[in-house]
Parts: C-alpha cells; sequence; structure tokens
C-alpha cells in the first residue's frame, strides 16, 4: 500500500492504495469519480481519457502512483458551476453523443486537441487527432463538427479572459 | 410543429448528465457489502472438463467462494434457451444443444465459463483465479462453417448430428426453377458475409442483491430490454418467480443488439449473491466481450438471379450457411431465416424466389443478432447482385435497378413480407442528385490521369422494422409478442411522467417521446419525464432493437395519451360547462372552441385529482395506460452512393464523397435521426472496409482486443451528406417507419459496389483491406 497525493478538480487528496492501483481505479472506486470510464483495457478507446497537468492521459494506463503529485482533471472537473465548458456545450449542441459512455474521454481529449492546435484546426486534423478515441455511437461525424465548434467557443472564451 | 414538437430539433435532455460525467452506468454502481466476481474461462475451443482444483484459491485473501458449474447443475438452474423455434424443411424442431451458464462436462467455445470467483475486490477475484487449475481434456475443434458441415468433423452436441442447426426453406422452388428454365441471363454470385463483433463501448456488467429475508432478488444489468431479462430469467432459468426479481437497466452504454439476450454473466451472478449472501458484481472488459458477447453475421451464401430479355428479374435462388457459433443464443434462429430470407426481394418485382439456410454450430463464440440483423445479410446480397448484373449486362447500375423497382403499393412479395408504401425512385434520385452521379465518369478520368482508381457504388436497401405484429411473428416461432407499453401519467400539479417499456441506450428516448407530448398538449418538455429501464416502476415492456422503439413504443404513447386527453377534456368541459366535443388543446390550455374560455392543464390535473367537482361517475385521477401490438412490420428503405479513390500502388481506399437519401417516413427529431444514421452507415463501412472477427482453424480467437479487430476510427471514415424522401407509413398513426439499423444494412453494399467499380474485378470480399484490394488489384 502507498499513499498517493495528488489534486483532483482543484481539490488535494490523498488516498491509500495498492500499488498496483491504476489512476482509473483510483478516481472511479476510492474519490467515487465515475464520469471517467473504462472501454478497453488496452489503452485503445480512451474512454478513460482525463488531463494530468494540463495534457491528455489514459487513467486506465498508468499506475496511480505515476499521478503522485500531480494535478488531475475529470469530465466532473470542467464546467463552472452550471456554466459547462465550452466543449461540453458544443457536444451537447451538436449532437456529438448518443450512448454518452465514450463521451467524457472525447471531450476530455478534444479539449487537448484543440489547446494543442489552437485556431488551427481542421476536420482532417480532428479525426487524426480523434484516432485513439473510439466510439460506436456517432460515426464520429457530429463529435467532429462539435471539437470544431468548440474551438471557436473556446477562441471566443480565451479572448473575452 | 411547435418550437419542441414533432419534427423539431430538440437537443437532448439526457444530455447534461453525460457531459459532465454524470451518467449512472451498472459498473458505476455500489452496494453495501458488494463482492466481485471473476470467471474461469476456457482456453480451449473444445475440451472435456475433468477437473477443477480450487483449493488454493479459496485459502487466498479475501476470497469469499469459488462456484463452478456443477453446482449449478446441482441446484436445477436451467440451461440457456432460444426462443424462436424454427422447424426445418424435413419438418424436424431446430436441434438446440444444450447450454449450461457455467459448462460442468464440455466447453465449445474460448471463453466459455466453467467457474467463478467471489471476492472482495476484483483484483482479488482475479489473483485467485489464476490459482485455480482446470484439468481439461482437448477435443478437437472446428471454427469454419465448410469445414464443420463435411462428414468426419469434429462434432459439437449430441442433440445436432452433423452440427447442424436446421435447414430451413422458404419459397417455391417449383417456380423459380421454372424461372431459370426460361432465362436470357442468369448472374452467379459467392459472398461471405463477414463476422463482426458489435463492441457496444460500455462491456457488459451485471450487480445482482438477493435479500433473504424477503427472497427477492434485485439486478441492475447492461440490458436493452429489461423486462424479457426478468421473464426469461424467471420462466427459464429458474432464478426467481417474477414477482421476486427486479431488473434495473440504467444508463447503458451502446447495445446493437448485443445487449438484448440473457447471457451466463447475470444468472450467474443472481445465483451467486443468493449463494455467498451478498451482492455480487461482475464487469466484463473489453477480451471477455470480444469472447462472450454474441457476434453477428456470418454467412457463406451462393446466389443466383435470373433475368428476361428486358432486364427484368424473374427469379432468385439463395443458399446461405449460416454460422451459429457453439450454441443457439437467445434470437439467433430467427436472424438467417425470418430477418433475412424475408427481405431478399429487396427493393425489386421479383416474381419467384427460394432460399435455403442452413444452420451451423462452430466452436466459436455464438452468433445472434446485431444491428440489422439478417436483414444487411440479405440487402448486402441483393445489391451485390444487381451490381454484379449490371456489369455482366452491361447496363448502368442505377438504371437496373429502376428497370425493377417495386412502384404499387402494398407489395406482397414471395417472402412473407407485404410492404405497405415506398417509393424508391425518389430515394434513388436524391442520391444520385447530391453525389452528381452524371458528372461522375469525368471525375473517374481526372482520377485516372492522377494515378487514382476512381468508383462509384449504389445501394438500394429496403428493411423490416417496427418489430413486430405479435400474431404474425407467433406463426413464424417467436416466444413471445412485440408490442410495447406505455403508460401517461400527469400528476396533480400538471407535469407529466410517460412510462415505456422502450429501453433507451443512446437513442435519445428521453427527449423525442416528450417531443410527442409537447405536441399533442402544447407543454415545454421539461414539465415531462421518461421513465424507462425498471421492472419495478414500468409494469412491463419488450425493450428497444429492430428500429422499433418510436414506430410501436411511441405509437404505444401516443394511445395512452388519447385517453388522457379524453378523460381531461371531459373534465375541463365539465369545468367549463361546455360539452367536451368544444374543447381543443391548444399550448397546455383546454379552450372552448371559438371563445376565450379556457383552463390550464395544471387546473385540469388538479381537479382530477381533488376529486371536488369531477363529472358524474368519473374516476378521480388522471393517468392511462395502453398496450400497442402493430398490425405489420414497418419499411424503411434508401438509396446509399458513395465515391471512393483506390490507390492502386497500396491498396487503400479513400472516400470522395458518402451519400445517404432515406425514407422513414415521419421524423420526430431529424437531429436524432441523423445521427442514428451516421452511426450505422459507419458500423457498415466497418464491416465493408476494417471489421472482421477471426478464429484460427482450431477455435483459438485472434481478434480478441481492440489492438486486433479492426474498429473504424475517426481518420477512416468521412463526413456524410444525408437527405430525407419521405412516404409515412400506413401501418400506425403517426406513419412512423424507424431509422436505427438502416445506415447498417445499406452502407457496406455501397462501399464493395464502388471499390469494385474502382478496380474493375467484381469479386472482392469484405473486410476490403487494403492488402486485399492490392492482391485482388494484381491478382492474375
Amino acid at each position: 500500500m502507498s499513499t498517493v497525493k495528488l489534486t483532483v478538480n482543484g481539490k488535494a487528496v490523498a488516498v491509500d492504495v495498492e500499488d498496483r492501483t491504476l489512476l482509473v481505479q483510483l478516481l472511479r472506486d476510492h474519490l467515487n469519480l465515475t464520469g471517467t470510464h473504462v472501454g478497453c483495457d488496452t489503452s485503445q478507446c480512451g474512454a478513460c481519457v482525463v488531463h494530468m497537468d494540463g495534457r491528455a492521459v489514459k487513467s486506465c494506463t498508468m499506475l496511480a502512483g505515476q499521478a503522485d503529485g500531480a494535478t488531475i482533471t475529470t469530465i466532473e472537473g470542467i464546467a463552472k458551476g452550471d456554466e459547462l465548458h465550452p466543449m461540453q456545450a458544443a457536444f451537447r449542441d451538436n449532437h456529438g453523443l448518443q450512448c454518452g459512455y465514450c463521451t467524457p474521454g472525447m471531450i476530455m481529449s478534444a479539449i487537448d486537441i484543440v489547446h494543442r492546435h489552437g485556431g488551427k484546426l481542421d476536420e482532417a486534423t480532428v479525426r487524426t487527432e480523434l484516432e485513439g478515441n473510439i466510439c460506436r455511437c456517432t460515426g464520429y461525424h457530429n463529435i467532429v463538427k462539435a471539437v470544431l465548434d468548440a474551438a471557436g467557443r473556446m477562441k471566443v472564451s480565451q479572448a473575452a479572459e | 410543429m411547435g418550437v419542441e414538437g414533432i419534427g423539431a430539433r430538440v437537443v437532448r435532455k439526457e444530455d447534461k448528465r453525460f457531459i459532465t460525467g454524470k451518467g449512472r452506468y451498472v459498473d458505476d454502481i455500489k452496494l453495501t457489502g458488494m463482492t466481485h466476481a471473476y470467471f474461469i474461462r476456457s482456453p480451449h475451443a473444445h475440451a472435456k472438463v475433468k477437473k477443477i482444483d480450487s483449493s488454493a484459491a479459496l485459502k487466498m485473501p479475501g476470497v469469499v467462494a469459488v462456484l463452478t458449474g456443477q453446482q449449478l447443475v446441482d441446484d436445477k438452474v436451467g440451461n440457456l434457451i432460444c426462443g424462436w423455434a424454427i422447424t426445418s424443411k424435413d419438418g424436424s424442431p431446430m436441434k438446440m444443444g444444450a447450454w449450461p451458464a457455467m459448462a460442468p462436462e464440455t466447453v465449445r467455445f474460448v471463453g466459455q465459463a466453467v467457474a467463478v470467483v467471489i471476492a472482495e475486490s476484483k483484483n482479488l477475484a482475479r489473483d485467485a483465479a489464476e490459482a485455480i487449475v482446470v484439468d481439461y481434456e482437448e477435443l478437437p475443434a472446428v471454427a469454419d462453417m465448410r469445414a464443420a458441415i463435411k462428414p468426419g468433423a469434429p462434432q459439437l452436441h449430441p442433440e445436432a448430428p452433423g452440427n447442424q442447426v436446421y435447414d430451413w426453406v422458404i419459397g417455391d422452388e417449383g417456380a423459380v426453377n421454372a424461372a431459370f428454365s426460361k432465362a436470357a441471363n442468369v448472374v452467379k454470385l459467392d459472398v461471405t458475409n463477414n463476422r463482426l463483433a458489435p463492441n457496444a463501448m460500455e462491456p457488459r456488467a451485471a450487480i445482482a442483491d438477493y435479500d433473504s429475508a424477503e427472497e427477492h432478488f434485485t439486478l441492475y444489468t447492461t440490458s436493452q430490454n429489461p423486462h424479457v431479462a426478468r421473464l426469461v430469467l424467471s420462466a427459464f432459468y429458474n432464478i426467481a418467480p417474477e414477482h421476486k426479481l427486479r431488473v434495473i437497466a440504467p444508463d447503458v452504454g451502446g447495445g446493437f443488439g448485443s445487449k438484448i439476450f440473457i447471457y451466463p454473466e447475470e444468472m450467474v451472478a443472481l445465483w451467486a449473491s443468493k449463494k455467498v449472501g451478498r451482492p455480487v458484481k461482475w464487469t466484463g472488459d473489453r477480451t471477455e466481450a470480444f469472447l462472450t458477447d454474441a457476434h453477428g453475421r456470418d454467412h457463406i451464401t451462393h446466389a443466383e438471379m435470373a433475368f428476361d430479355a428486358n432486364n427484368k428479374i424473374i427469379g432468385l435462388r439463395v443458399k446461405t450457411y449460416a454460422n451459429f457459433g457453439a450454441y443457439m443464443s437467445l434470437f439467433s434462429s430467427s436472424v438467417p431465416t425470418y430477418l433475412y430470407a424475408t427481405l431478399l426481394s429487396g427493393q425489386y418485382n421479383i416474381p419467384a424466389i427460394h432460399a435455403e439456410v442452413i444452420g451451423v454450430y462452430t466452436n466459436t463464440t455464438p452468433v445472434d443478432a446485431y444491428r440489422g440483423a439478417g436483414r444487411p445479410e440479405a440487402s448486402y446480397l441483393i445489391e451485390r447482385l444487381m451490381e454484379t448484373a449490371a456489369r455482366q449486362l452491361n447496363v448502368d447500375p442505377a438504371q437496373l435497378r429502376r428497370t425493377n423497382f417495386i412502384t404499387q403499393f402494398p407489395h406482397q412479395t414471395p417472402v412473407i413480407m407485404a410492404y405497405d408504401t415506398g417509393d424508391f425512385n425518389a430515394s434513388l434520385d436524391a442520391a444520385m442528385k447530391a453525389i452528381d452521379y452524371a458528372g461522375f465518369p469525368a471525375r473517374k478520368a481526372k482520377a485516372k490521369a492522377d494515378g487514382k482508381l476512381r468508383g462509384i457504388g449504389v445501394s438500394c436497401y429496403i428493411e423490416a422494422c417496427g418489430i413486430a405484429p405479435s400474431k404474425a411473428v407467433g406463426s413464424l416461432g417467436a416466444g413471445v409478442g412485440l408490442w410495447e407499453s406505455a403508460e401517461v401519467r400527469v400528476n396533480p400539479v400538471g407535469t407529466i411522467e410517460i412510462l415505456t417499456g422502450s429501453h433507451s441506450h443512446g437513442q435519445g428516448h428521453e427527449t423525442t417521446f416528450c417531443q410527442l407530448v409537447a405536441e399533442r398538449l402544447g407543454v415545454p418538455i421539461s414539465q415531462v419525464s421518461i421513465v424507462h429501464g425498471d421492472t419495478d416502476k414500468v409494469q412491463f415492456g419488450m425493450g428497444t432493437y429492430g428500429s422499433r422503439s418510436a414506430a410501436v413504443g411511441l405509437t404505444a404513447i401516443l394511445k395512452a395519451m388519447e385517453k388522457v386527453e379524453s378523460k381531461a377534456k371531459k373534465i375541463a368541459a365539465h369545468a367549463l360547462e361546455t360539452s367536451e366535443a368544444d374543447i381543443v388543446i391548444e399550448n397546455g390550455e383546454f379552450k372552448v372552441t371559438g371563445t376565450d374560455k379556457a383552463i390550464a392543464l395544471p387546473m385540469v390535473a388538479l381537479a382530477a385529482y381533488t376529486a371536488h367537482n369531477l363529472p358524474d361517475g368519473m374516476e378521480p385521477g388522471l393517468k392511462e395506460s395502453a398496450f400497442y401490438d402493430p398490425t405489420n412490420f414497418t419499411f424503411p428503405a434508401g438509396a446509399y452512393i458513395c465515391e471512393v479513390e483506390v490507390d492502386p500502388g497500396t491498396g487503400k481506399t479513400s472516400f470522395i464523397n458518402f451519400v445517404a437519401a432515406d425514407d422513414f417516413g415521419r421524423l420526430i427529431n431529424p437531429m436524432i435521426v441523423e445521427g442514428q444514421v451516421h452511426g450505422g452507415l459507419v458500423q457498415g463501412i466497418g464491416q465493408a472496409l476494417l471489421e472482421h472477427a477471426i478464429y484460427d482453424a482450431n477455435g483459438q480467437p485472434v481478434t480478441a482486443s481492440f489492438m486486433d479487430y479492426a474498429m473504424p476510427r475517426a481518420d477512416d471514415v468521412p463526413s456524410f451528406n444525408l437527405s430525407h424522401t419521405t412516404t409515412l407509413c400506413p401501418g400506425n398513426p403517426l406513419g412512423i417507419k424507424g431509422c436505427g439499423e438502416a445506415g447498417a444494412i445499406g452502407a457496406s453494399a455501397a462501399v464493395i459496389n464502388a471499390i469494385t467499380d474502382a478496380i474493375g474485378k467484381n469479386n472482392l470480399e469484405m473486410p476490403a483491406t487494403p492488402d486485399r484490394v492490392w492482391r485482388t488489384i494484381h491478382a492474375a
């Protein structure tokens, strides 16, 4: 057992876990943050994506101990109270989700994509960048629309800040 | 149409919880004292289970119990069943091999469970599983259908000699032979419809909770049809009587058919919960999904189509081998028969059709309904035949289709179905216009100049949805009726709850079903909630599959709404001292026509519940229910055309354009309908280009993770150009046909027709991987 100390969605936490505990298990089983999902166990599907120190990571493929000292943001931590993150709003407005299972990982990956590419996103780039997130419901059409839409919204909201 | 009524593009009410991480899937649920199950699964495709030694495991930390298949037998838990009886051409019943939830004696596919560990955590259960020693005696296995039906092949079930499930026929063989004897041209085609893994993103899961005082079970499960699960678990598996079993399907992360069926794991979880006296949770991992979720498709077919001198089809002859895997899953028998061969007429006038379907057992994962279920296989076959015929007869493929389109309705096909309405020319026109079909030769020539092979492929699909008229399916062998139920509860304050037997696992019922209420009563959808997925809340229902939720489920809601409206009008008329006939409903008010007198819905509802001033003899309350049984199937149809470019150097296919023109009858929420089509199209494209669940000759699966099974990803597929043509379905009052499966049914033929057009060779099997395309291009 080890104590892992990290900041999750702005709150400092210390959790005693077995050494083999994965980050996603810490989030889901110990912190009850069940918005982060497990879809494949092999780093392929991206349902488990969270942000560690501002970058997208697959939380099913790293040990909780590796996140010691890190700042983690999950799907539960990106809205400001009742105000949705622009990416969340864009997924809703563009019908970028159906069953919702891949959605948290998609949104967390998509935010990271927009951060990395800034205003230079186009459809081909979004599709290439979403390689690591699998959706079985939407055929990606509306997810791609949502990400491009959100990229515009995030630019506007950044400019406003 | 109001802003939230029928036809409005309303954003989904359910989205907020999913985009904020507040969805509640089975694995998110924790019960006090909950234990965790981990299954011991066979690594062999066919073997005797000689001995299971769990002595070491039982001493490990956190282990609560190890339970085996023999204990299931001892406790008289029933075997899994197939619920649709099919009769072979010789009059004999289908041959159902016994399928215990955990195998006490013989395993017949890799992944079949033999025992389960129950422990304090999933990790501890998994640790203990590694300490269990199962002594197997390997038996010869057969995974390939062609090999399985040969004399001397390893035999799976004593009940099924020759590994044959059934040999079933439909249609008039004599009429077909007569047609072929006078044919001007005959087109022949062999096709394989590749085996697919459904891969809903949420793995299956179950939590069982036994209350010993009440002798009552609660099951949380990833189900598309919780009431059917309860019925089957009670009536056939002897788990608990229905009134002592509550089944809850909360948020479910996709299904595509794979979550219709009742699987061994939820049976074992229920039984184990009683045995250990604590809640038991099982959550599958992705490899378990590949090994145990029912697969889809897997047909080998030879077909011949006869044409007269005017290129009119005069006969169709089909022989199909359908792989069932090792056992008959819940609805497996109906998929390659009544859901496949009854659609072999496609969109065409075909006066004589005969089909023979031979079901085959192999040492592979059981096969059952997967998005489209039989209809994609039929559509792929017919549309590949039409394309092959056009090439052989040297006519334009679109024109050959038009020459043979059914244009008069209703139309009785020779294979049971009576198409009620449609306009196949209209959808083909729309698709051809959208893709600029006329301009294709110029684009092809330009691509050729750039060293690329350009091709165009048409697919005109039809499907039977709105499953299904109970009497009709009963006469064909179904073990259940396929009506739907609904209850409309108007609360005393005027808010409304709709209880439905349909189940939403991505389809958006919480929005579309509210839109019907908004349309009828003029109340905002925020005042309406949809209750589903819990057998304690909803009395009964048949669930969601076969594109039935709008055509059947929503019609049931409409029927209950009509009863509520009728009673509410009587109350309003009484309060307003007028006659019921003079009351109209507008914007949430009951108005006296031609006057300014009105009473708002909440006041009518309150009057119904205070019962201080109701018409004489009227019962208090405002709540009505309805069961709706459809009168016919519905027949969504459409035309898909895709244009591709193939790189002759690599064999890689790129999409230039993909257009879809669908006729779904009335659309409740076009945004959601389009989403359904997008997803279906990508599943069809996935089958055509990428996906294939493969076994080696000994029955070892070689595609049991996302590392090996090629799921369509965002950069594999294009954006789509969708449009709709409309003929209203006459079979239900809303005119709805259904949209959930169309994309998966129509897309794969369009893709293969386009690639084969591009490379100038007609024979190409799915999935058309770059390797396979390159080899086909360069084959002698």
